[in-house]
């Protein structure tokens, strides 16, 4: 188990609009731990200043919606979900 | 379950899953690609072209099935959401649902087709052709862009 101190390496992917607004579909993206979703989203918003994310965008984690405030651990997904449009 | 499919929809072949001799009722939903008026203001929409966060829209569709299956006991639920460019008129989504009597067939099928425009992360890109004096032009050098109907404006701010 890594150690929850430390830096967090976190694989996040973009898609939809997101990918277009920051050039990628995967970054990632570091963040000293112990992290939040929203610290990430600080860091995302610093390293790509003109991208300009919504303040509160969708984000899943392992495959699930989660709140801004999750708490990341070694290991988790993030993806940045653009309003949805299925069905 | 693979629920995202790259091809046509078939419903007979998803009621033919359901169909069950203990389901007195069922029910079938087609979501089509809307090329209308207020899609000609756009510049004509020829179709619409859908992508997904595959896992999760799979995690998330087995989930839906999963939630209707224990709320409507006796249900039985089978659904394809399309991927790839959708041309007009055709289904981009299609549900059947079979449950022992009619009211939960209703019932369920709408359940499923909310929570997926709700939950399932699936987007959607509309193809234009756009016209230039007059004509149409063809089809390899539409322009399209990602669907803002369905969006809240972003706000300005930047923090939170």
């Amino acid at each position: 188990m890594p150690p929850t101190t430390g830096t967090l390496a976190v694989p996040v992917r973009l898609f939809a609009r997101y990918a277009e607004l920051l050039g990628a579909e995967r970054l990632t993206i570091e963040v000293p731990a112990p992290a939040t979703v929203a610290a990430l989203l600080e860091r995302l918003r610093t390293a790509y200043p003109a991208a300009a994310l919504p303040a509160r965008p969708l984000v899943a984690v392992n495959l699930r919606q989660v709140a801004l405030d999750a708490a990341l651990a070694p290991g988790d997904e993030v993806a940045l979900l653009p309003p949805l449009s299925g069905g | 379950m693979t629920r995202l499919v790259p091809a046509a929809l078939a419903i007979d072949r998803l009621l033919a899953e359901v169909a069950a001799p203990h389901c007195g009722g069922m029910c079938t939903f087609l979501g089509t690609v809307r090329g209308g008026p207020e899609e000609a203001a756009h510049g004509g929409v020829t179709g619409i072209e859908y992508s997904a966060y595959e896992a999760m829209a799979e995690a998330e569709l087995d989930r839906i099935v999963s939630e209707t299956l224990a709320r409507w006991p006796g249900a039985r639920v089978a659904l394809h959401h399309r991927l790839g460019l959708v041309p007009v008129g055709e289904a981009s989504i299609a549900i059947a649902v079979a449950a022992p009597h009619r009211a939960a067939a209703f019932d369920a099928c709408r359940y499923v087709i909310e929570q997926v425009k709700r939950r399932v992360p699936i987007w959607k890109r509309e193809m234009h052709a756009a016209t230039a004096s007059g004509r149409i032009i063809p089809a390899a050098r539409t322009r399209c862009g990602w669907s803002t109907r369905s969006v809240k404006p972003p706000t300005s701010s930047m923090s939170h």
